[in-house]
């Protein structure tokens, strides 16, 4: 399904587009700049400034926040939120439990999809096409029909309530198997062929020749892997019910009906659940824009 | 896994011993192969086909039980599928999300292309456009429905105070039956442009370049490249985009949960917030399953009929 995606390049996105040959610059005579900037100045702005307002905003106290007419810029830097959510919540925990389930789905995927990926790309073995074709397959389930089975399934085996209910789903998943084999076929034939005349295992092959090469690939699914796990939200809704072990998503929502009013604490919340994800972002936008345009996806 | 074990044939009378031990040794580096093959794909494959194959069939065994997940669970047939076509609520989740698919679908896909084509100029900012518009597809939806709540909320938020400054109407939002789904769509909308965005800019940027020449040789002015060279170019990435969209939106959960909860009067009730509060919530599991199959249902129906149509139209997205 990625086909079509996966031929446009990182580069081309994050550099501005080079002059086109033989085309006259046009000035049009009315505005001084672009008519382009009245279409995406509004718009940027209205997509930046709830971000940065959530951000001022956590570092309001509650009487500012809640003072009329609403305020924009805090009066002072005030940490009361961020204090007030990692003291009066267990939000440290969630923070640590978040962590541990992302950090788990990234090296599981990482470990498990590319051993998959190339075992179905490239070595042969009976039940190979039966295998990557009911993988593919499962592609077309959405995980709502899956979440009631998957849920009994795992209050039988006694998973449920655990770290374990949020990231056992989480270790692999048929799209990045998916992804590494597609990644896997454009690979020349010919290092991996010249390694095994030399003697080396297919193991060695795939550790030393292999993986090397797949940076990129490896790269795009860690990356998706992160932004997916860590932003999960239904799945550990319904599995855990036991605050701690609760992720910060789930955390949050809970706040809704319990601090309704405590503004500066969701606020910083907030700015705790996404910061990471929005710095991580900015510092590799190449990378990130183009796993999006490879993948095409999220959750 | 698959078993690498096989019967042996009995050799076939008539073989030399060169011959027997040949195939033998054929044999062996066959099952060695099956055997490595194995331990590559084995546990990723394992995993996947255990948490959606199995589960996705047992959903169907338990669609036709009434299953609280205390008492033992009771076979009753297709009951809950009949309960279900009569179930004025389910109607109304259906008709929430497809009023949800067709708002979200279209205002996102245009938006895409027209922000894709602004940012595809060469014009100072847009470095700084890009990021701005990109950024909120990174934001949780558990963060992002917070956010929603705060900026518009009736009496402090931000959004009621702009109203406010120039003399409109102060509106209710998210606590108006008749808005909140509309709030719900722009919500929705912040966040999942940045990507449709991001899908048409890549797009665009390989549009070979001779074909917009050979164009411009040939006398066609601006909007004639865009009516003949560019729109026929995107329409694959339209099909994919399209697709991708209404499977997102006919999924639509997380911000109806971190917002609305469903209302207010259940006017955001959504086809899986309905499965989320039959099956966790009122603890009918078997019912909640059987909505779930009806969404799956619907999901693949409108997913082939969109490829199908697609490919009726030859614009080669699949």
């Amino acid at each position: 399904m990625a086909s079509i995606l996966t031929r446009a390049t990182a580069d081309a996105l994050t550099d501005p587009p080079v002059e086109k040959p033989g085309r006259k610059r046009r000035r049009r005579g009315i505005l001084p700049f672009s008519a382009w900037h009245l279409l995406l100045m509004p718009v940027a702005i209205i997509f930046a400034l709830p971000l940065v307002q959530m951000v001022l905003t956590s570092f309001m106290t509650d009487a500012d926040i809640n003072s009329f007419p609403p305020k924009f810029i805090p009066r002072s830097i005030n940490f009361g939120g961020y204090v007030g959510f990692f003291t009066d919540t267990p939000a440290a925990r969630w923070l640590v439990n978040t962590t541990i389930v992302a950090t788990i789905a990234v090296v599981s995927h990482l470990v498990l999809c590319s051993l998959a990926g190339y075992g179905y790309a490239r070595l042969k073995f009976r039940g190979r096409n039966l295998g990557f074709f009911a993988i593919v397959g499962t592609i077309m389930i959405p995980v709502q029909l899956l979440m009631i089975p998957t849920y009994v399934m795992f209050s039988k085996i006694g998973v449920v309530d655990t770290l374990a209910a949020a990231f056992i789903p989480w270790l692999t998943s048929a799209f990045g198997i998916f992804l590494m084999r597609q990644f896997f076929l454009s690979l020349p034939k010919e290092l991996e062929e010249a390694a095994t005349i030399d003697g080396c295992s297919t193991l060695g092959v795939f550790w030393r020749v292999v993986l090397p090469l797949a940076k990129p690939a490896l790269a795009t699914l860690a990356i998706f892997t992160l932004l997916n796990s860590w932003n999960d939200l239904i799945w550990p809704l319904v599995a855990i019910n036991n605050q701690d072990n609760f992720t910060l998503q789930v955390g949050l929502t809970t706040f809704q009906g319990t601090r309704r009013t405590q503004w500066s604490l969701l606020m910083a919340g907030n700015v705790v659940a996404t910061m990471p994800l929005i710095i991580g972002f900015i510092a590799a936008q190449r990378q990130f824009v183009a796993t999006m345009t490879f993948s095409g996806l999220k959750g | 896994m698959a078993t690498t074990t096989e019967l042996e044939p009995a050799a076939p009378p008539g073989r030399s011993d060169a011959d027997r031990l040949r195939r033998k040794a054929k044999r062996r580096r066959r099952r060695r192969g099956d055997l490595t093959g194995w331990v590559f794909v084995g546990p990723a494959t394992v995993l996947v086909l255990g948490l959606s194959i199995f589960p996705a069939v047992w959903a169907f065994f338990i669609s036709r039980k009434r299953w609280d997940l205390i008492r033992p669970p009771k076979d009753v047939g297709w009951k809950n599928y009949q309960v279900l076509i009569r179930d004025p609520e389910v109607w109304g989740a259906i008709q929430h999300t497809l009023f949800f698919t067709a708002l979200f679908v279209p205002i996102s896909i245009l938006m895409g292309i027209v922000l894709a084509i602004a940012l595809n100029q060469r014009i100072r900012f847009v470095a700084f456009y890009r990021t701005a518009i990109f950024i909120p597809f990174v934001a949780s939806a558990a963060a992002t429905g917070i956010l929603a709540s705060f900026v518009f909320e009736p009496q402090y938020g931000i959004a009621n105070d702009l109203l406010r400054r120039v003399h409109l109407t102060q509106l209710g939002f998210l606590e108006s039956p008749t808005q909140a789904m509309f709030i719900i769509v722009i919500i929705a909308l912040w966040g999942q442009v940045g990507f449709t965005v991001v899908v048409y800019l890549a797009a665009l940027q390989d549009i070979p370049q001779d074909i917009v020449e050979a164009a411009m040789i040939d006398g066609a002015n601006r909007r004639q490249i865009f009516r003949y060279v560019t729109m026929p170019e995107l329409a694959p990435v339209t099909v994919f985009t399209a697709v991708w969209q209404t499977i997102t939106a006919l999924q639509l959960f997380d911000i109806v949960f971190t917002t609305t909860r469903g209302g207010p009067l259940n006017s955001t009730t959504t086809l899986v917030y309905y499965i989320y509060d039959q099956a966790f919530r009122a603890n009918r599991f078997g019912y909640g399953a059987a909505v779930s199959y009806v969404l799956f249902a619907a999901t693949m129906l409108i997913t082939l009929f969109m490829v199908w149509y697609s490919r009726r139209t030859k614009i080669e997205a699949f």
